[in-house]
C-alpha cells in the first residue's frame, strides 16, 4: 500500500500566483480601458505579459516534470480529470450563445412581430431572420452565406481533426516522423482557418455591412463565430507547443498526456463549429 | 482501528517530511490542501465581516422611514454589494475552505488532486473580490442595480458609473476560481479516495460537495456568458437585451437565473452535507437513510436545473411557463422534505448531547425547514404575483441562508476546530453565541415576512410609515446578530491560540471515529496525512445502506 507516497505532490508553487497577479492587471487594465482611461492600454499590455511568461514557465515546469517521470499513473488521471470537465465548462459556455441564438430566433423576435408589440410600437416590423431588429440597429446589412469561406472552413477543420488522429497513431507506434508531420498539418489547417475567418470577417464589415453592431443578428454571428475563432487559435497554439515537444523527443506510447489533452480540445472546437456552420451559417 | 492508522501515518511522516516553509510566503505558494483551506476559510470569515457592515448600513437606514444616514444610491450600492460579498466571497469560499480541509481527511487521500491549481483557484478569488471591492472608491460608486445584474437598469450611466466593467471581470475571475476548485474536488473525490472506501461509503460531507462540484462546472460558465453579453451591449454595440435591435433584455434573466438557481443549491448542498455529518455524532445513531440522501441530493442538484424562471413569474412568460415553472419547483420540496425527515429520524431516539455545533445543527434543521416553507409558497405563481420583490422574498432567502448555510458553516467551525488546532474552544461563549444567534436572527428576518405581505418593496431606502414598526424591530434584532458574531470573532481567534488549554483527544467528540475517518488521526491534524491510506474505512453512518 503505496499507492499515496508515489502521488506526486508539488511544494512552493510560485506559477499560480503570478499568473493571478498578472490576470488581475490585464483585467483592471482592460476596465479602465472602456472607462476611457489612458493607463487601461499599458496595464492591459503589462499584465498580458506576465500572464504569458506565466504559462511558459508553468508548462516548461510541467513538460520537466513528465519526461523526468515524476507523474504516475494516478497523477495522469488526475490530469484527465483536469482536462475532461474543463472542457465541459468550455461546452456550457458556448451553449449559452447557442441558446441566446436559439431564443432570439424562436421566441424573442416572432414577439416582436406579433400582438400588442407590434400594433402599438413596431407595425411595420417584418419579424423574420435575419433580423437587427425594427430599430434597424446598425443599418443595411447582408447575412454571411454558408458555401463559401464557412464551408471550405468547415472542411478544413473536419481535415485537421483527421491528420490529428493521425498523429495519435504515429504516436502509439512509435513513428516520430508520422507523429511530427501529423501534428504540423493540423497545425497548418488550424492556423489556414483562421486566416480565411479574418478574410471572412474583412469582407463582412467592408462589403456586407455586417458589424458587430447589426442588430442581434450581428451580435450573435460575431459572438459565437469570434469565440470559437479565438478558441481554435488557442487549440493551435496548444498544438504548436505539442509539435514543438514532439520535435524535442517527448512523449512515448503509454506516457503523452499534452498530446491527448491537446487533441481533445481540438476536437471540441471542432465539433464547436459544425454546430456553428449548421446553426448560424446552414439553418 | 484508529491506533493501527495513526501508526502508519506517524512511520510515513519521518522519511516523507516537507513541514511549512517559513514566514508569510508560505501561504502565498502554499499547495497544501490544509493551508490553502485555512486561507479560504479566513478570507470568508473577514468577507462575513465586510459583507455584514453593509447590512448593518442598510438596517441603519431602515430603522426609521425617512432618509437618515446614505443618500440612496449609496443605500443601492451597499444592497448590491451585500449581496455579491456574501454570495460569492463568504459563503462559496467558507464551503470551498471546508472541503479543502475535510476532503482528503475524510476520504484516505493525501492532498488535493491538482495542488498547485488549488493555490491558483484561491488568489484568483482574492483577486475577484479586490476588482469588485475597488469598485466602492470608484466615481459614480459601486455597481448598484441590485446583484443580478439585470439589463437594461444595469446599462444605464446612473446606475454604473465606472464600476460595471470591473464588476464583470471580478465575476468572470471568480468563476475560474469555482471552476478550478469544482474541478480539484471532483478529481479528488474520484481519484484520490482510499481504495478501501467505495463510493456508497463517502461521508455525505464528500457527497453532497461532489454534486456541488458538478453543478459549479455547469452553471459558472453561464453566468460568465451573461456577464459578458452585458460587456458587448454596453461597450461594444451589440444588442443581445435591447429590443430594438431584436433582442431581449427578459433573455437576461433567463440565462442568470439557469445560472442562479443551481447556484443556491451550491450553497446549500454542502450545508446539507455538513449537517449530515454532525448530527449522526451528537445523537450517537449512524445517519438514518445514508442512500435516499445520497439520491435526494443528485435529485435537488437535477431539478435546480429546470426550475430557474420561478424567480420570474412576473416578468410577462407564456402561462404554460409559469405553470411549468410552478409544479417543478413544488417538486423539489419531495426530496427537501426527505432529507429534514431524515435528520429528525436521526435525532429520534438518539443518546442526544448538545454542544455548540448540535445546537446550530438543530437551528439550522428547524429554521431551513421554515424558510424552505416560504419558498413553497412563493413557487405557486399566482401567489408570488402578490410577494414579488417584496421584502417576503427577502426574508426567505435569508432564513435559507443565515440560520442554514451560515449557522451550518459556525456548527462546523465548532465541530473541526478542535480537531484541526488541537484545542477546544470555550463551550460556555460558544452557547452564549448561539442563543444570541438563534434569538435575533428570529427578530431579524422573521417580521420581514410581515412587511412583504404588507407590501414593503425591497432594494429601497424609505419606506411608508406604516411600515416603520417591524422594520425598526428587525434592525435592533440585526444589530444584535451582528454584534453577536464578534463573540464567533473571538472564539475562533481563541481557539486557534490556545482555546480552554485542554487538551483534545483524537476523536474529539464521543465515538467520532465510528462516524468519519478524520476522527483517526492525531490532532491537531499534521501538516501531512494519509501518506499511507487507511485499509479500513468506518461504516458507522452508512450502516443501513450495507
Amino acid at each position: 500500500m503505496s499507492t499515496n507516497s508515489t502521488y506526486y505532490i508539488p511544494h512552493k508553487a510560485t506559477w499560480p500566483i503570478i499568473g493571478t497577479v498578472g490576470l488581475m492587471i490585464m483585467l483592471a487594465g482592460f476596465a479602465n480601458f472602456l472607462n476611457g482611461s489612458s493607463i487601461g492600454q499599458p496595464l492591459m499590455i503589462a499584465g498580458l505579459l506576465v500572464f504569458v511568461a506565466m504559462l511558459v514557465g508553468w508548462f516548461t515546469l510541467q513538460a520537466k516534470e513528465s519526461e523526468s517521470g515524476m507523474y504516475n499513473h494516478e497523477v495522469g488521471i488526475s490530469y484527465r480529470h483536469g482536462m475532461m470537465w474543463f472542457i465541459f465548462s468550455e461546452i456550457v459556455f458556448f451553449a449559452v450563445f447557442f441558446g441566446t441564438l436559439w431564443y432570439t430566433r424562436n421566441l424573442s423576435v416572432p414577439w416582436l412581430g406579433e400582438g400588442a408589440t407590434k400594433e402599438l410600437l413596431w407595425p411595420s416590423f417584418d419579424a423574420v431572420w435575419p433580423t437587427n431588429g425594427p430599430g434597424k440597429v446598425g443599418g443595411e446589412f447582408e447575412p454571411m452565406g454558408a458555401w463559401g469561406l464557412p464551408f471550405v472552413n468547415t472542411l478544413l477543420l473536419l481535415t485537421s481533426g483527421v491528420t490529428c488522429t493521425w498523429a495519435h497513431h504515429g504516436l502509439l507506434a512509435k513513428n516520430r516522423d508520422q507523429l511530427i508531420k501529423g501534428l504540423l498539418a493540423t497545425v497548418a489547417l488550424g492556423f489556414l482557418f483562421v486566416c480565411f475567418q479574418a478574410l471572412e470577417y474583412h469582407e463582412a464589415y467592408s462589403e456586407m455591412g455586417l458589424t458587430l453592431g447589426s442588430g442581434v443578428y450581428g451580435s450573435t454571428f460575431f459572438m459565437l463565430t469570434g469565440f470559437h475563432g479565438f478558441h481554435v487559435c488557442v487549440g493551435a497554439i496548444i498544438l504548436s507547443v505539442v509539435l514543438f515537444r514532439s520535435t524535442k523527443g517527448h512523449f512515448s506510447p503509454e506516457n503523452h498526456f499534452a498530446f491527448e489533452a491537446a487533441a481533445w480540445y481540438w476536437h471540441f472546437v471542432d465539433v464547436v463549429w459544425l454546430g456553428l456552420f449548421i446553426f448560424v451559417y446552414l439553418m | 482501528m484508529s491506533a493501527a492508522v495513526d501508526e502508519h501515518d506517524h512511520h510515513a511522516d519521518d522519511h516523507h517530511d516537507h513541514g511549512p516553509e517559513k514566514g508569510l510566503l508560505r501561504w502565498v505558494i502554499t499547495t497544501n490542501h490544509k493551508d490553502i483551506g485555512t486561507m479560504y476559510l479566513l478570507f470568508a470569515l473577514a468577507m462575513f465581516f465586510i459583507g455584514g457592515t453593509m447590512a448593518m448600513v442598510i438596517r441603519a437606514e431602515l430603522f426609521e422611514p425617512g432618509l437618515q444616514f446614505v443618500d440612496p444610491a449609496f443605500f443601492n450600492s451597499m444592497t448590491t454589494m451585500h449581496a455579491l460579498v456574501m454570495v460569492f466571497g463568504a459563503v462559496m469560499p467558507a464551503f470551498v475552505g471546508l472541503a479543502n480541509w475535510q476532503i482528503p481527511l475524510m476520504i484516505g487521500a493525501t492532498d488535493m488532486a491538482l495542488p498547485r491549481m488549488n493555490n491558483m483557484s484561491f488568489w484568483m478569488l482574492v483577486a475577484g473580490v479586490l476588482l469588485l471591492a475597488s469598485t466602492l472608491f470608484m466615481e459614480g460608486g459601486a455597481p448598484n442595480g441590485g446583484w443580478t445584474l439585470y439589463p437594461p437598469l444595469v446599462l444605464q450611466p446612473i446606475t454604473v458609473g465606472k464600476a460595471l466593467p470591473f464588476a464583470i471581470f471580478s465575476v468572470h475571475l471568480l468563476g475560474i476560481s469555482s471552476i478550478m476548485g469544482a474541478i480539484n474536488i471532483i478529481a479528488t473525490i474520484f481519484n484520490m479516495r482510499a481504495p478501501a472506501m467505495k463510493m456508497m461509503d463517502m461521508p455525505l460531507f464528500v457527497w453532497t460537495w461532489l454534486i456541488t462540484a458538478f453543478l459549479l462546472i455547469a452553471v459558472m460558465p453561464v453566468f460568465a456568458g451573461a456577464v459578458t453579453m452585458l460587456l458587448t451591449d454596453k461597450f461594444f454595440h451589440t444588442s443581445f437585451f435591447n429590443a430594438a435591435g431584436g433582442g431581449d433584455p427578459v433573455l437576461y434573466e433567463h440565462i442568470f437565473w439557469f445560472f442562479g438557481h443551481p447556484e443556491v443549491y451550491i450553497m446549500i448542498l454542502p450545508t446539507f452535507g455538513v449537517a449530515s455529518t454532525i448530527i449522526p455524532v451528537f445523537a450517537r445513531k449512524p445517519l438514518f437513510g445514508y442512500a435516499s440522501m445520497v439520491w435526494a441530493t443528485a435529485s435537488i442538484a437535477f431539478l435546480s436545473f429546470i426550475v430557474w424562471a420561478h424567480h420570474m413569474f412576473t416578468v410577462g412568460m407564456p402561462i404554460a411557463g409559469e405553470l411549468y415553472f410552478m409544479y417543478a419547483t413544488m417538486i423539489i420540496a419531495v426530496p427537501t422534505g426527505v432529507k429534514v425527515f431524515n435528520w429528525t429520524a436521526t435525532m429520534w431516539k438518539g443518546a442526544m448531547t448538545f454542544e455548540t455545533p448540535m445546537l446550530f445543527s438543530i437551528a439550522f434543521v428547524v429554521l431551513f425547514t421554515l424558510g424552505g416553507f416560504t419558498g413553497l409558497m412563493m413557487s405557486i405563481a399566482p401567489s408570488d404575483f402578490q410577494y414579488h420583490d417584496t421584502y417576503f422574498i427577502v426574508a426567505h432567502f435569508h432564513y435559507t441562508l443565515v440560520p442554514a448555510s451560515v449557522f451550518i458553516l459556525m456548527a462546523a467551525g465548532y465541530f473541526w476546530l478542535p480537531k484541526w488546532t488541537g484545542h477546544m474552544y470555550n463551550e460556555k461563549i460558544g452557547q452564549l453565541h448561539f442563543w444570541l444567534s438563534v434569538i435575533s436572527v428570529n427578530i431579524l428576518f422573521f417580521p420581514q415576512h410581515f412587511l412583504g405581505l404588507a407590501g414593503m418593496p425591497r432594494r429601497i431606502p424609505d419606506y411608508a410609515v406604516q411600515f416603520a414598526d417591524w422594520n425598526m424591530i428587525s434592525s435592533v434584532g440585526g444589530f444584535i446578530f451582528g454584534a453577536s458574531q464578534l463573540l464567533f470573532l473571538y472564539i475562533v481567534i481563541d481557539t486557534i491560540r490556545g482555546g480552554t488549554g485542554e487538551k483534545v483527544s483524537d476523536e474529539v467528540w464521543e465515538d467520532a471515529a465510528k462516524h468519519g475517518l478524520e476522527w483517526t488521526l492525531p490532532s491537531p491534524t499534521p501538516y501531512h496525512t494519509w501518506t499511507t491510506p487507511p485499509t479500513i474505512v468506518p461504516t458507522e453512518h452508512v450502516l443501513d445502506s450495507h
